[in-house]
Parts: C-alpha cells; sequence; structure tokens
C-alpha cells in the first residue's frame, strides 16, 4: 500500500491516539473495576463452598488486612483479625475468589484460642486480580464476611517456587516461635501470640516439565493441628493457594506452659510434629 | 496490519528532528507479519559484540516489551544471541539488527533466565533454527510459569503479544558450556540460585565481554526472584574475575566497567538483608518490612516503587528461616 508521507503522518497520529485512548480505557477498568458479573466465580464459590447460605458483609465480626497490590505474587501476606465484639468464632475460611482452586484455607477454632481480639496471618499465592474474602461462622451458625481486592502484582511476578529443590531439600523441617511483645498487652483478655513455619513446597501439582513430559504430581500440606498444653487453638485445613513454606502467625489464650505443638500432614501421608519449648520467650 | 508502537517510535524521532522528514517518511512502509521489520538499535561494544539497550519501563504497548537489553556476538561461522526481548516483535527486529550485518546463521540463542522480558523475543529465531541454550532449571521454571506470563503479559502488551510461545531451551546447561562460532569461544556458566534459579551468564572470551543477564541490574531496581543470600555470595565470587574488561548488564547501559559496575546492586542486596533480618529478629511481619525497610534506596534505582516491596517481601521469605 502507497500513501503520501503526510497522509501517513496525519493518519497514524488520528490513529495513534484512538488506540492509546482505547487502550488506556481498557487498563483504567481493568484496574478499579472489581470483576464483570459474567466472570465473577463468586456466585459458584458461595454455592458450592456455603451452600448459598445467608452471608452478612462488613458487620465487623471479621476483619481482613491484605496488601494494595499482591507485590510478590508467591508471598502475599493476609491477616485476619476477630475482635472481641465478634464473640465465639467457630471456623474462618479464606477464599481467594479467582485462583484455580479458591478455598484457600479454613480455619477450625479450638478453646486455647481464646476470647478476646484474635489474629491469624497467613500467606497465599495471587497471581490474577482477585476479590479476597475471610468468613467467619460464629457459634450461632451465621456467616460473617470481609472482602478485599487485591490487585495483581508485575508480568515478570509469579507465584512458581523460587527455588523448588531448596524447598524439597528442607521437606517438614518446622520453627516455633513465640513473642512476648507489646501489642499483647493491649489485648483484652490479654492473648500472647505464635508464629508457625514449616518447610514445604506445597506444589500446586499444575505444572508441567517440559523436559520429561510429566505433570508434578500435587504434594500440599493439607491439615495442620496447632495446640497450647494439649488444648487445641486450631486446626488448619489448607489447599494449593497457601504459599510455599506455609507461616501462620496467631493469638492464642495463655496457657499454664504454653507450649505449642503441631502436627501436620501433608497430601503424600507424610506426618511432620514439632514443639515448642515450655514458657518460651 | 498497522503497528502502532513504532508509529509512535517514528513520531518521537520526527519532532525530535533526528530524522529527515523524507528518511521518516519512508520508514513509515505499513507492515504487515511476515514483512522485515525496522532493525533494533545496537551498538558494537567490541569487536563482533553488539548490544541493544532496553527501556527502563514495566511492558506497556507502547514499548512493545523493549524493555531489557538484548545481544549477539558474531563469529566466523554463525551468530549467538544473548536474550531476545520482551516480545516476538523485540526479537524480529533483533534478527532484523543481525541482518544488517551478516548473513551467517543464527547458531545459538541463550536465554539468561525466566522472565518474559528476555525470552518472549524467542519465537522469531526458531525459523533459523538455532540451539536454544539455557540453564538446566530453566525448563522446569518455565513450565512453573508459562499459564501466568502468557496470561498476564497478554494484557500488558497488548498487541506486540501476539505471535508469543514460550520456547524452552533445547541444550541445558548444568555447569559449564563452551560453544563454538569458529574463530571464537563463548563460555555459558550456569549459576546457583541467585537473581532466579536459573541464571546463566555468556563471556565472550576474546573480547573479555561478560554478558551477565539480570545478574547485573543498573540503575532500574533489581529484581529478587530466587535468593537474596545466593545473590550477594554470587556478587562476590563475579566481582573477583580479572578476566572481565566489561559487563552487559541485563537493565543498564550497553556496557560497564569491571567490577565497579556491580558495586550500586550489591550495596542494595545487602542492605535489604540487613534490615529484614533486623526485623525479622525484632519480631516484625513480613508486611510491616514490605511497607518500610530498604526506603533509603529510593533515590538510587528507577521503578523503585514498581520493584522494591517485592524484593523485600521475597527477602523476608526466605531469610526468616536462617
Amino acid at each position: 500500500m502507497e500513501v503520501t508521507p503526510i497522509k501517513r503522518t496525519k493518519f497514524s497520529l488520528v490513529l495513534t491516539a484512538l488506540l492509546a485512548l482505547g487502550g488506556g480505557v481498557a487498563m483504567g477498568m481493568g484496574a478499579s473495576a472489581p470483576v464483570l458479573a459474567d466472570d465473577d466465580p463468586w456466585q459458584d464459590i458461595h454455592r458450592d463452598v456455603f451452600d448459598n447460605r445467608e452471608i452478612i458483609e462488613n458487620d465487623g465480626v471479621v476483619e481482613l488486612e491484605a496488601p494494595y497490590r499482591a507485590e510478590d505474587a508467591a508471598v502475599v501476606p493476609l491477616t485476619m483479625r476477630l475482635p472481641a465484639s465478634a464473640g465465639d468464632v467457630k471456623r474462618l475460611t479464606l477464599i481467594i475468589d479467582k485462583n484455580p482452586a479458591p478455598v484457600a484455607a479454613s480455619f477450625i477454632f479450638g478453646e486455647a484460642a481464646g476470647k478476646g481480639d484474635r489474629m491469624l496471618s497467613t500467606r497465599v499465592r495471587v497471581d490474577m486480580y482477585s476479590n479476597i474474602r475471610a468468613i467467619a461462622e460464629t457459634a450461632d451458625g451465621k456467616l460473617h464476611m470481609a472482602t478485599k481486592f487485591v490487585k495483581a502484582s508485575g508480568g515478570c511476578s509469579a507465584a512458581a517456587s523460587k527455588d523448588a529443590d531448596e524447598a524439597l531439600a528442607n521437606l517438614g523441617k518446622m520453627q516455633i516461635r513465640t513473642f512476648q511483645d507489646a501489642q499483647a498487652k493491649d489485648r483484652s483478655p490479654a492473648l500472647r501470640e505464635a508464629q508457625v513455619m514449616i518447610r514445604h513446597p506445597n506444589f500446586t501439582g499444575m505444572q508441567m516439565d517440559q523436559i520429561s513430559r510429566q505433570y508434578t504430581p500435587m504434594k500440599i500440606v493439607q491439615e495442620m493441628d496447632v495446640t497450647r498444653d494439649g488444648e487445641r487453638i486450631f486446626k488448619m485445613e489448607g489447599g494449593i493457594s497457601i504459599s510455599e513454606n506455609p507461616n501462620f502467625r496467631f493469638t492464642f489464650a495463655p496457657g499454664s506452659e504454653d507450649a505449642i505443638e503441631v502436627t501436620a500432614t501433608d497430601s503424600d501421608g507424610r506426618i511432620f510434629t514439632a514443639s515448642s519449648a515450655r514458657k518460651a520467650s | 496490519m498497522v503497528r502502532r508502537p513504532q508509529f509512535e517510535r517514528r513520531f518521537r524521532e520526527y519532532f525530535l528532528g533526528l530524522k529527515l522528514l523524507f528518511a521518516l517518511a519512508s520508514s513509515f512502509a505499513f507492515t504487515s507479519p511476515g514483512e522485515a521489520l525496522e532493525a533494533l538499535p545496537v551498538k558494537e561494544v567490541s569487536p563482533g559484540v553488539f548490544v541493544h539497550q532496553g527501556r527502563y519501563e514495566l511492558f506497556t504497548p507502547r514499548n512493545s516489551g523493549d524493555t531489557s537489553n538484548a545481544g549477539f556476538i558474531i563469529g566466523r561461522d554463525g551468530v549467538a544471541v544473548v536474550d531476545t526481548g520482551g516480545s516476538p516483535r523485540v526479537g524480529a527486529a533483533l534478527l532484523a539488527a543481525i541482518r544488517e550485518r551478516t548473513s551467517l546463521p543464527v547458531l545459538y540463542v541463550i536465554n539468561t533466565h525466566m522472565h518474559p522480558d528476555h525470552i518472549f523475543g524467542n519465537a522469531p529465531f526458531e525459523a533459523e533454527n538455532p540451539q536454544f541454550v539455557g540453564h538446566a532449571k530453566l525448563p522446569w521454571a518455565l513450565a512453573a510459569r508459562a499459564e501466568r506470563y502468557l496470561g498476564i503479559n497478554r494484557e500488558l502488551l497488548g498487541e506486540a503479544f501476539d505471535g508469543t510461545r514460550i520456547l524452552p531451551p533445547t541444550k541445558l546447561v548444568k555447569d559449564r558450556l563452551e560453544l563454538d562460532l569458529g574463530d571464537r569461544k563463548l563460555l555459558v556458566e550456569a549459576h546457583p540460585t541467585a537473581h532466579t534459579d536459573n541464571d546463566v551468564t555468556v563471556f565472550d572470551e576474546e573480547t573479555g565481554t561478560l554478558f551477565l543477564g539480570d545478574l547485573l541490574f543498573a540503575r532500574h531496581i533489581p529484581a529478587l526472584d530466587g535468593s537474596i543470600k545466593g545473590w550477594l555470595t554470587l556478587i562476590d565470587a563475579l566481582a573477583t574475575r580479572t578476566d572481565v574488561k566489561r559487563a552487559i548488564p541485563g537493565h543498564g547501559p550497553e556496557q560497564m566497567p569491571w567490577p565497579s559496575a556491580i558495586a550500586a546492586e550489591k550495596r542494595y542486596l545487602a542492605k535489604i538483608t540487613d534490615e529484614v533480618r533486623a526485623m525479622i529478629k525484632e519480631g516484625r511481619t513480613l508486611a510491616e518490612a514490605a511497607r518500610t525497610a530498604g526506603l533509603s534506596e529510593k533515590d538510587a534505582w528507577l521503578l523503585f516503587k514498581e520493584y522494591h516491596a517485592r524484593n523485600v517481601s521475597a527477602a523476608f521469605a526466605e531469610l526468616e528461616w536462617e
């Protein structure tokens, strides 16, 4: 096609402007509008996971803290808070709408979780722009939800393992830490804070090895029971959205010894156990 | 088909008076897929060694994924390419730059690591039938990320993404591999986990030119997607090399003096390591660290806001296991 130089210039200037405008509008929509109704997976999740039961939104029973953007798609920190006013919470479910398996984890609380201002943090994989939801089930059977929209990170970041060999080499190694922090004094009644970490690749099982053409089998921590002096703080039932090297930081009601014990089971049936020193500091 | 980013680039050059109107107009030919593309500008940093400097930007439709450095080395028998840019469009323009200088076959396409801005330009080279060379861990790293990389970057790149395919290496480097271009030898070395778990460097012995891929960032903030401890260890080892006359960063100027080129990156990574370690010791959280650690480095780098919190998050998740 031959056009004179000047005409080409004008034509492409207009075209450039139009395309830039179109692109800008499209990008803007993608960034600000949560999700279009058509591809909003929440209705299906609500039906499949909660049997379409009524869910009360933003009534303060559960709060969710999430970063504005998933900085590192592989380790996105999330904190769920249950204020003292929330009363007895039996179960907390963490949902990432757009992840391949939206139920990231469920936490079933025991007596040692305590009754005051409770907190539970973990890290998850977030590949796409997604709503993230924390849903608390109170003792009266009601469901309460807090939702945060998290933007995806850049084009080079992925939720995959940064060093799969390293993660496998140390499989099952655990660390338990309890904290004597200043925040605990402000809680009523005073709860303590602890952290449990386990070395585990938490492979999602969806990647094909391009040399062997084999799919890696899923290898995840499926269950983790955490107790204080033999009383349950929580039991976690986890899925593939929990980050590699699962990490949980949480409050608990102090006991006589404050000995934290952890039993974790992975999808290969391996059982890992660890316990903190008594009256750890 | 109209190729928008080329038009925009032409316009800037026009208004800057960089080209005469006639030259501008003649370069405005409407191109369709398959037609010859405008060659990527490259600089001959030493005899037979050419480098294209990418922009200090994230992927946008406007830059077509031209955001990283790419290079090639011409030997007696053929050409070796080191990284192919962030889209088939950039890869094709790199190939056009090679063809302006030689008709020798492209024998090797070396990808320094898995990231899209260094590997998405591979597809146009397939017709040259080269060996694609990469770290032994590159196939797995790509497999684990392919879906995400193809999904998100289609949005980020717009039509420059068209034709993107992830081509894994056909020749793997576990430790060292020597490539022969006839009259010059290239040494490809696989490294332990640092920037990623699949970094290789390419050394042209004849000119003492070391392509570091993203083991070396300059001006562009380093991006951590491997191991911060491994990266710092590797920097110390590489900095002792006296056979290196010039370094080619994955992001930065076309060439840099060695080892001074890597001092700023080392300072940045060491600072994050120190501050994150201290926060872990105090019982602070990953989220707190991502907001507060290493902020004194803010003015030293381009794209700080885009990468820094991510670097701190990755460093925290690694260092808490010490």
